[in-house]
């Protein structure tokens, strides 16, 4: 049952809470607490008339801790609904980075022409630099940051996942 | 037509008597002066003032732990709020209601680093069930009204309301409880048929049943103590019951094992062991209780019905999870239970093999030494009170184990100890509580002299309010359970455990005007107790025990159930076949 089982899994979580002062903590710190990892965690308000906010967590353990967790995460006061997207269908995963890379000459060049291929927007540009937004999912945004390591990568800011179900059900 | 507007401080004792809220137990400061003058002003609500915050929240624990409501408690911020997290760690480790109301600097200061500033929602985020932090004074009603729901519905807890100073004094408008609807909070009650029927069949199959109950079904009210009782006669199966749930069966029910667990019985923890099926109601696989997880109960079909999601699967990996109110639960296995004739011899050799290990008498101890036995003197107190309806609270260590050992519990809600976090300093406050809450009944307080020191400053709330509770102190002179930790494992080796410059315990129990009481031979030990019970006030019993006496039977953290190390003074085991250690 510990961490160090090999049996590992991960899992994206996405939660519907109450937006009121500190439900993040609440999540964060049964996170913490009881010795679960996070991978990934966004949060925003989605429902504004209702005071609705979503997170999506991404996270890993066993089956028998994954369990726990969204037991331990469904106990909290302010949480409507717990949905473990990972085993209850196929679903779309979404993460956005803002990229920049310095340089100039080729490998100025070259991060144009890779970031072409990954459909990377150029958000902004001085003569010695670019931010790149990119969009996909986290293994895309992985490729792409360690393809700009070597052409003048200085800063990246990533969002961390953002998770919904196929198909027309809603959480 | 406009509502009346209130001050806070009014919506909050408004508030409490919609709750049906009678006692408060607390200790006031700056920000709460106002609540106070307003507690002043009325004769309803009664306030009883403790010495320190943790004994209020203990007190409140015991209140709650022997009528079944929520107890409540009121302090003040920064070291008023600080000094209950060891108070409500335990109540919600043990799953008690309580509602615990914390003054807070007014909202223009936090985070200021103001005079007594303490970030309690943020301090106790972890430690409660729930909290909130009132910030507008419209919100107050609603907010302590789900405070109320929230303690006492689905797994108990405690939650922690925080008051900013202005928003008592600000104005705003009452709702009353009938209102209050929290939509993302509505635990199951009702456990699922199908499963139930499912477990009913598994039973009525089972060659060697075992029930183990522990303080959900307690938490689930005296209906469910009953039922359990009802299930266990129609289906003839032994139970066992946990330290919480002590007194669920009555304890001089045939059908009872006694205590399972690191300090179990023989027979409880052997059938535990050797059981086909297990139907566990109302209790969370605790590590005291399953020992080592790979050798826990190795055969068995296991049934667990919880009123808390999170415990199903938390430690150990069930057959059948059934998520729901015990005492609901319950009523459905029974009503589902039909008696199967054919299974009668099996469950009658399994009897006859419990039967064997009963013979055991597992908690016999020799008794011919100068200092008294702590059993003999547990013993002793057994026959004087096993006619009456006495509630008994405990402290942490050996005399909390001996005690769930050698005092019968007969009925639900008549021991208080503090089970998950080990609380030493429990008892005397909760025993507060709970003669606050029976002024009639006979409250006993078994204590060590380690423990009772922990907040021995309560003798003064007792003295304050005149409550006869009796206390037994049972003073070997040492932590006695991390001293026999240390003759076991530590090489004897005692770092630390043995306690000196202790007062004169029979000066002290006259300074705070209680009856003081020392006995110093076996002997004396009767008279003593009689004497004890006899006295209508508050009385302090010292007994000097055997510092050298264990707790037996022990199942060494992270052994299994078999592997029980019986006291020194057994009989000869080896007829049994069984894998048993002699200390």
């Amino acid at each position: 049952m510990t961490a160090t089982d090999e049996n590992i899994q991960f899992h994206t979580i996405a939660i519907l809470v109450n937006n009121e002062p500190g439900v993040l903590a609440r999540v964060i710190g049964l996170f913490s607490g009881r010795g679960y990892n996070i991978e990934s965690l966004t949060v925003a308000e989605v429902k504004h008339s209702e005071s609705l906010s979503r997170i999506t967590i991404v996270t890993s353990g066993t089956p028998m801790i994954i369990e726990q967790i969204k037991a331990q995460l469904e106990r909290l006061i302010p949480v409507h609904r717990v949905s473990d997207l990972t085993v209850e269908g196929p679903f779309v995963k979404r993460e956005l980075a803002l990229v920049k890379v310095q340089g100039s000459g080729e490998n100025r060049v070259e991060s144009l022409r890779i970031a072409d291929i990954f459909r990377a927007r150029v958000v902004d540009s001085t003569n010695s630099s670019f931010v790149f937004e990119i969009v996909g999912d986290t293994g895309k945004l992985d490729a792409f940051v360690d393809l700009m390591a070597p052409l003048g990568l200085v800063d990246v800011a990533r969002t961390g996942v953002a998770a919904i179900a196929r198909g027309a059900a809603a959480l | 037509m406009a509502k009346k507007k209130l001050t806070g401080a009014e919506i909050f004792l408004r508030a409490l008597k919609d709750q049906g809220v009678e006692v408060v137990f607390g200790y006031p400061g700056g920000v709460t002066l106002s609540l106070y003058d307003e507690i002043y002003k009325q004769n309803r609500l009664r306030h009883v003032l403790t010495r320190h915050e943790q004994a209020a929240v203990h007190a409140a624990e015991g209140y709650a732990r022997s009528t079944g409501k929520p107890g409540v408690v009121l302090v003040t911020s920064g070291p008023g709020a600080t000094n209950t997290v060891t108070g409500l760690t335990d109540a919600l480790m043990d799953s008690i209601p309580v509602v615990c109301i914390t003054g807070q600097v007014p909202t223009a200061l936090i985070g200021n680093d103001a005079f007594q500033e303490a970030d309690t929602t943020g301090i106790t985020r972890s430690c409660t069930k729930h909290n909130n932090l009132v910030k507008d004074v419209d919100d107050l009603a609603r907010v302590l009204h789900e405070a109320f729901y929230i303690a006492t519905h689905g797994r108990p807890g405690p939650v922690v309301v925080d008051l900013p100073k202005d928003v008592v004094n600000a104005r705003g408008v009452y709702v009353g409880p009938d209102k209050v609807r929290i939509k993302s909070y509505q635990p199951r009650v009702k456990g699922d048929i199908g499963l139930i029927d499912r477990a009913v069949k598994l039973m009525a199959g089972a060659k060697r049943p075992i029930i183990y109950a522990g303080g959900g079904v307690i938490n689930a009210g005296p209906a469910a103590s009953a039922r359990l009782e009802r299930l266990v006669h129609a289906t003839g199966f032994p139970c066992t019951l946990t330290l919480m749930g002590l007194g669920a069966l009555p304890a001089s029910d045939k059908h009872f094992l006694g205590m399972l667990g690191m300090h179990g019985t023989y027979e409880a923890n052997l059938a535990m062991h050797h059981c086909d099926v297990m139907l566990n109601v109302g209790a969370r696989f605790d590590d005291r209780v399953t020992g080592k997880l790979d050798g826990f109960a190795p055969e068995a079909k296991k049934i667990h019905v919880d009123i808390d999601p999170s415990s199903i699967n938390k430690n150990v990996l069930v057959d059948i999870a059934i998520v729901g109110d015990a005492g609901l639960v319950l009523e459905d296995m029974i009503k589902a239970w039909k008696p199967t004739p054919a299974k009668d011899t099996a469950l009658k050799s399994w009897w006859k093999k419990i039967d064997g290990w009963r013979a055991r008498k597992c908690l016999s101890y020799g008794n011919n030494g100068k200092l008294a036995k702590p059993q003999y003197i547990l013993q002793r107190l057994q026959a004087e009170i096993k006619d009456r309806d006495v509630y008994v609270t405990t402290d942490v260590g050996q005399h909390q184990m001996w005690t769930a050992q050698y005092i019968h519990f007969e009925k639900p809600n008549r021991l208080m100890t503090s089970g998950g976090l080990g609380t030493m300093g429990y008892g005397l406050p909760a025993a507060v509580g709970v003669q606050i809450a029976h002024p009639e009944a006979l409250v006993i307080v078994v204590t060590s002299e380690g423990s009772l020191q922990m907040n021995l400053q309560e003798l003064a709330t007792i003295s304050q309010y005149r409550l006869p509770i009796k206390i037994l102190l049972l003073n070997n002179g040492y932590m006695g359970m991390v001293r026999q930790w240390q003759e076991l494992f530590y090489g004897k080796r005692y770092s630390e455990s043995r306690y000196q410059g202790d007062p004169d315990f029979v000066k002290l129990a006259e300074a705070y005007g209680a009856m003081g009481l020392q006995a110093e031979r076996p002997d004396e030990v009767d008279g003593l107790i009689k004497k004890m019970l006899a006295h209508d006030g508050a009385v302090l019993a010292n007994l000097p025990i055997d510092p050298t006496e264990n707790v037996f039977p022990m199942i060494a953290a992270g052994a299994c159930h078999h592997e029980m190390i019986l006291g020194p003074k057994e009989p000869d085991l080896a007829e049994t076949g069984e894998d048993v250690v002699l200390a």
